[in-house]
């Protein structure tokens, strides 16, 4: 999901850029106010393990092999703003150092892959996690969450490709939801198997990082909740329903829409009728909402075949 | 992914080598910029960027092949997403355009990271105050990047070494168990670092 220098254009990178400075700045700030002394190493270190995890291929059918991305795991192990800024700090050292994301695109893909993927997925995990505890609940929560974030993560990245102009939403997004679907299965499969097995070994380490209290836990998600609400209804909201291009819209308010570049093909896409293509952004929602669906059930099993019933009350407790 | 493809020409010597990283970065993000904003109408753009990145690739005396090695590793991400343009009309010409500029930034920042070692990357980062607890978790993650790199290399050696009928399902829980062990790993490592960090008179 990585988006290489090229794909976006001016008014996209300034947006996508604006968003993940402020995510990462007021995730820095989170972790700064918050963290100990004695954990700052244990940041750089679990950057350091995203990257070498994300190296470990896992077999999928057919000699294909997938990568573990490791937003959801992150912040269950750290906590979401933790996980903010490791994986800020893995997308940079790849964007870098091996090229993987470009320089200008770096903005977007912290804030589909760090901040998006990490956040909205701890999110998720602390509501079923609120609903079901023990360590089924942990196994449960984590592997759906982990199927959401993917997706989501996804459509946040073909709201910006449409943005863009360099695809037409149409065509993008039921490719790129469908294909996310099914990789989000094997994310979440691998992120259930490490949360439970660090679990089994070291149950002080889950859910260890950093408790907040309360009151600055609201902080936390309302920062993090009006950005990625932000980011939502300028990039893919648009595209979504009939509504005229929010992104354009700030972009002319603010005086720099005709410093943008020039879209690439004269014509706007939006204004095409192909057959078919209409139906096929309706059954990926459908789907993607029987996926959700279907997802939870299989979590579920997924936990209760992991965690035998006597297992189930040894588990870290509710936070 | 291979690690030793990572930043592997960094430390030669050249002209380019030579130059200050805060001019390097600079430069690259520079070159990024012109390649993204140039209008597709004018190809003389892309060439004039072309023709710098050849010039500045010849004097840092990187072999030519690494370059080639390196574009191929990363041009099945880039051809991933471009592909869809073409289901659209006008898509070739999307598609052309995609590609062209997405291989020049490649270059670029290939040629970057191969001429600057990423510890005066980070003083530059230092040097504009971006916020210090992010440049010591960068820093530290590079340090321990290929430690834990190892790390997973052992393991799964040692994996391989006893299990003698890979199943998918086997496969997938014990690699599930490198990835939880080495977490388990990394967060002692943390701790030692933290004890001999101090020991040093960190801060």
């Amino acid at each position: 999901m990585h988006i290489p220098d090229g794909f976006l254009d001016a008014k996209t990178v300034v947006a996508t850029g604006a968003l993940a400075t402020g995510g990462l700045g007021f995730a820095l700030r989170q972790v700064g106010a918050r963290l100990p002394r004695r954990r700052v190493p244990l940041m750089g270190l679990a950057a350091a393990f995203v990257f070498a995890a994300q190296m470990l291929n896992f077999p999928v059918a057919g000699g294909t092999s997938g990568h573990l991305v490791g937003g959801v795991l992150t912040a269950v192990l750290l906590g979401p703003s933790a996980a903010v800024v490791v994986l800020s700090a893995v997308l940079i050292v790849q964007c870098f150092l091996f090229a993987d994301g470009g320089v200008l695109a770096l903005g977007a893909n912290i804030f589909n892959m760090a901040i998006v993927n990490s956040v909205a997925g701890y999110g998720i995990y602390r509501a079923v996690r609120r609903l079901f505890g023990g360590l089924r609940g942990l196994v449960l929560a984590s592997a759906f969450a982990a199927w959401c974030a993917t997706v989501l993560a996804a459509v946040c990245c073909t709201g910006q490709l449409a943005s863009s102009g360099t695809v037409a939403w149409v065509v993008a997004f039921p490719a790129m939801a469908n294909v996310h679907m099914l990789i989000g299965l094997g994310e979440a499969l691998i992120t259930a198997l490490v949360i439970a097995g660090v679990a089994r070994a070291r149950p002080e380490l889950v859910e260890e990082g950093a408790p907040p209290r309360v009151g600055e836990r609201y902080v936390e998600f309302a920062g993090f909740g009006v950005l990625v609400a932000l980011g939502l209804a300028l990039l893919v909201a648009p595209h979504a329903s009939s509504l005229p291009d929010g992104l354009e819209k700030v972009a002319a308010a603010l005086g720099f829409e005709h410093k943008a570049a020039q879209p690439l093909v004269a014509a706007p896409f939006g204004d095409y009728h192909l057959p078919g293509v209409k139906s096929a952004v309706w059954a990926t929602a459908w789907a993607g909402a029987i996926g959700t669906v279907v997802v939870f059930a299989l979590a579920w099993l997924l936990a209760r075949s992991l965690v035998p019933k006597s297992r189930d009350d040894a588990a870290p407790p509710r936070r | 992914m291979r690690l030793d493809l990572l930043d592997h020409h960094s430390r030669l010597d050249s002209p380019i080598h030579r130059l200050p990283a805060a001019v390097k970065l600079v430069a690259a993000v520079g070159l990024v910029v012109a390649t993204v904003l140039l209008p597709a109408s004018r190809p003389a753009g892309f060439a004039l960027v072309a023709a710098a990145v050849a010039v500045a690739a010849v004097l840092s005396r990187i072999p030519p092949a690494f370059f080639g090695k390196r574009l191929l590793l990363l041009e099945p991400l880039a051809l991933g997403v471009a592909v869809l343009a073409i289901f659209q009309p006008g898509g070739w010409r999307v598609f052309a355009t995609v590609m062209v500029r997405t291989n020049l930034c490649l270059l670029t920042m290939i040629l970057l990271s191969n001429t600057t070692p990423f510890a005066d990357v980070l003083r530059v980062l230092q040097r504009v105050r971006v916020p210090p607890l992010l440049v010591t978790t960068l820093a530290l993650m590079y340090r321990y990047l290929f430690v834990l790199a190892d790390e997973v290399g052992r393991m799964g050696r040692a994996r391989a070494s006893r299990t003698f009928s890979p199943q998918r399902g086997v496969a997938w829980r014990s690699l599930a168990g490198i990835v939880s062990q080495l977490f388990i790993r990394s967060t002692e490592r943390a701790e030692r670092i933290y004890a001999a960090m101090c020991a040093r008179g960190w801060q």
